[in-house]
């Protein structure tokens, strides 16, 4: 038996045996010709062929996957139909007599190219429709008669270099069990298709079709991103014990999806999603989220070579705060610098990024980036219900400012006649040890607190989180970061407020019973986090998990309180 | 004729309102359709070449029909973009 890791893309497990996709050669020689007639008649066939395949797609695509996933193959026929490519094609099969395949493919090269180098990431992505449509050509006219997925009529798993949209959507759901690929990340065409399938796939394994063969039994793990060749029968009955409570889970998983998040002696705490693109909402929705908990703005701000104006930012705002429909809505003023760099902004090179200008520190000193960024929250606010948050904020003074400049603009917009709402709650992240000590003093001027685990535990104990050498100094359940988050917690309750948490140990299965138990009010993860944690603080008691928080805030190391949440746990 | 739009959407114009103008520029056979951005000029009929503008939000955008039916082609095409929820018009 082989284990190939790759990245777990869409969850579940599948088992079945191998279906190799390979597509084939489609290298192409220069060739002349001597009867153009002949050599257009056999492009328009080819282009013709093509047309019928697509038409088919398209609409078993609309049966199947609805009317979205279908308009990708509408856009395909128009390519295939494009005078910009097809008469440009010709004319250099007549001008220079040379053989269709190379024409064709000396054309649509300019084009994938030209998409590659756009600006856009969205419009380099359709390089790959461009690759699609030509391929499908080329199959006509070098006249390979591959074998396509949408041929296959038993239970497969379908192992391939890559999947090309036109390859997911020829996937019939009743045989193909699963897939694994080669190359891909989660954000992959293929991962993507394989969530909304709900097919279980693993992408990005490097050389799972160098370690399998047509016809050898797979097992993909989509939960830890594995793919098993030739399992014994002990580990087949192992995965299917897996497959079977996996699909047990997801099914109450699914029943909570509207359900409020309530403790067995009834505490209401709120999950909420960390979000970077507005696009980011849906899967929000879909996965029963209560609030966004954290809008990364630098997105907006990235892949560019400006500064977004007020109004691209204004309609990202509002697109989000729309699409939630009035749950709240927490947008992290903008956090670039350190690491994350802005080439247009052209800030110095630093020896300690994360301890350097940047988040508030560059936007207080770049009052233009910041008084744009906060006019269109502003604007945006009657939309929704908006909280801002200021990011990296150590002192009382930078809280200050920063509400003060935020105030300014707000008059402003006033006087200019613009609507702006009267209850946006202003917060701050809480991430630097010295603003968690001092919890108390800012929880008298701030209306909420969110703890920004990932920077808090390394500035805590001070180790970047980048260098992998100090990795294991990434202790989320070391007491002392127990105990700062226990100090932030109960500051804010006792001014009133309430505090959430946006850091990866928010939808962290260790963390969530000890957090319950500190008195935690929000809990902001990856979308796809909710429902499991859901699940989890549905079945826990509040004063069960204060009496286990009171025990992990004793201990002497992280070790001792992982090994007290299990004890519970199993 | 001609309308000037400011694109609202967030991807810009991509492909789907994209698939929605070539369509509807192919519909108005006795008109010829130009999109106009950022000094490149291209046929409504090739989604290649709307494409390739590279447009992005709160670019601006000029679509000019000519020849036979050209204000209904300009009201059609107009709706699109319009309804798709790609542009708003430029005043």
């Amino acid at each position: 038996m082989l284990n190939v890791s790759g990245i777990a893309a869409s969850a579940g497990i599948a088992i079945a045996k191998a279906f190799i996709l390979e597509h084939p050669d489609y290298s192409v020689e220069k060739r002349q010709i001597n009867d153009v007639d002949a050599e257009i008649a056999k492009l328009d066939s080819a282009l013709g062929k093509s047309q019928a395949e697509l038409e088919a797609i398209k609409e078993r695509t609309l049966q199947e996957l609805g009317e979205k996933k279908a308009e990708i193959f509408a856009s395909h026929l128009l390519i295939l139909n494009d005078p910009e490519l097809i008469d440009p094609v010709k004319a250099r099969i007549a001008d220079d007599m040379i053989n269709a395949e190379f024409a064709l493919n000396e054309t649509a090269s300019q084009f994938i190219s030209m998409f590659e180098n756009m600006k856009s990431a969205y419009l380099q992505e359709r390089a790959a429709d461009m690759r699609d449509v030509t391929k499908r050509v080329l199959n006509h006219l070098l006249g390979i008669d591959f074998m396509s997925p949408a041929e296959i009529n038993e239970e497969v798993i379908v192992l391939a270099e890559d999947l090309t949209p036109s390859d997911t959507a020829q996937l019939n759901r009743q045989f193909v069990k699963g897939f694994a690929t080669n190359i891909g990340g989660r954000t992959s065409h293929s991962a993507i298709m394989a969530r909304s399938l709900e097919i279980p796939a693993v992408v990005g394994t490097k050389d799972i079709l160098a370690q399998a063969k047509q016809g050898d039994m797979i097992i993909v793990d989509g939960l830890d991103g594995h793919v098993l060749v030739n399992p014994t029968d002990e580990v087949i009955a192992e995965y299917r014990a897996k497959q079977e409570q996996y699909d047990a889970q997801r099914a109450e998983w699914r029943k909570l999806r509207d359900e409020p998040t309530v403790t067995v002696d009834n505490v209401h705490v709120e999950l909420a999603a960390n979000i970077g693109t507005p696009n980011d909402v849906t899967g929000v929705l879909e996965n029963g989220g209560e609030a966004v908990g954290l809008y990364r703005t630098e997105f907006l701000y990235m892949g560019r070579d400006k500064l977004p104006s007020e109004d691209i930012q204004y309609n990202a705002y509002k697109a989000v705060l729309e699409k939630m429909e009035g749950k709240p809505v927490v947008v992290r003023t903008l956090d670039i610098g350190g690491d994350k760099e802005l080439p247009y902004l052209d800030l110095p090179k630093e020896m300690n990024p994360f301890l350097g200008f940047r988040a508030v520190r560059l936007c207080l000193d770049r009052l233009d980036i910041f008084r744009t960024q906060l006019r269109a929250l502003l604007r945006a606010s009657v939309h929704g219900n908006l909280r801002v948050m200021f990011p990296m904020i150590a002192t009382l003074g930078e809280f200050r400012e920063a509400k003060a400049v935020l105030l300014e603009e707000k008059e402003k917009l006033v006087a200019e006649g613009i609507a702006v709402s009267d209850s946006i709650q202003l917060g701050i992240m809480v991430e630097i040890p010295s603003t968690a000590v001092l919890a108390d003093q800012f929880a008298k001027e701030v209306d909420f607190f969110s703890i920004g685990t990932n920077d808090l535990i390394q500035y805590t104990m001070a180790a970047d989180r980048m260098n992998e050498r100090v990795a294991y100094l990434y202790q989320p359940y070391n007491p002392a970061i127990l105990r700062l988050v226990k100090m932030v917690i109960d500051a804010a309750h006792r001014e009133g407020k309430w505090v959430g948490m946006c850091g990866e140990m928010a939808g962290d299965e260790t963390a969530i019973p000890l957090l319950l138990g500190l008195g935690l009010d929000e809990f902001s993860m990856s979308a796809t986090s909710i429902l499991p944690a859901r699940s989890q603080i549905t079945k826990l008691s509040r004063t069960d998990m204060q009496e286990l928080a009171a025990k992990a805030l004793d201990m002497q190391t992280a070790e001792q309180v992982v090994e007290l949440v299990q004890s519970i746990q199993a | 004729m001609q309308q000037t739009f400011r694109i609202t959407d967030e991807d810009g114009i991509h492909a789907r309102p994209a698939t929605a103008l070539v369509n509807t520029a192919n519909k108005f056979k006795g008109a010829e359709s130009f999109a106009e951005a950022n000094g490149k000029k291209v046929t409504l009929k090739s989604i290649l070449g709307v494409l390739s503008l590279g447009l992005e939000q709160g670019d601006t955008i000029s679509i000019i029909v000519e020849g036979e039916g050209e204000a209904e082609a300009l009201q059609a095409l107009t709706d699109v973009m319009v309804n798709e929820g790609l542009g708003e018009i430029n005043a």
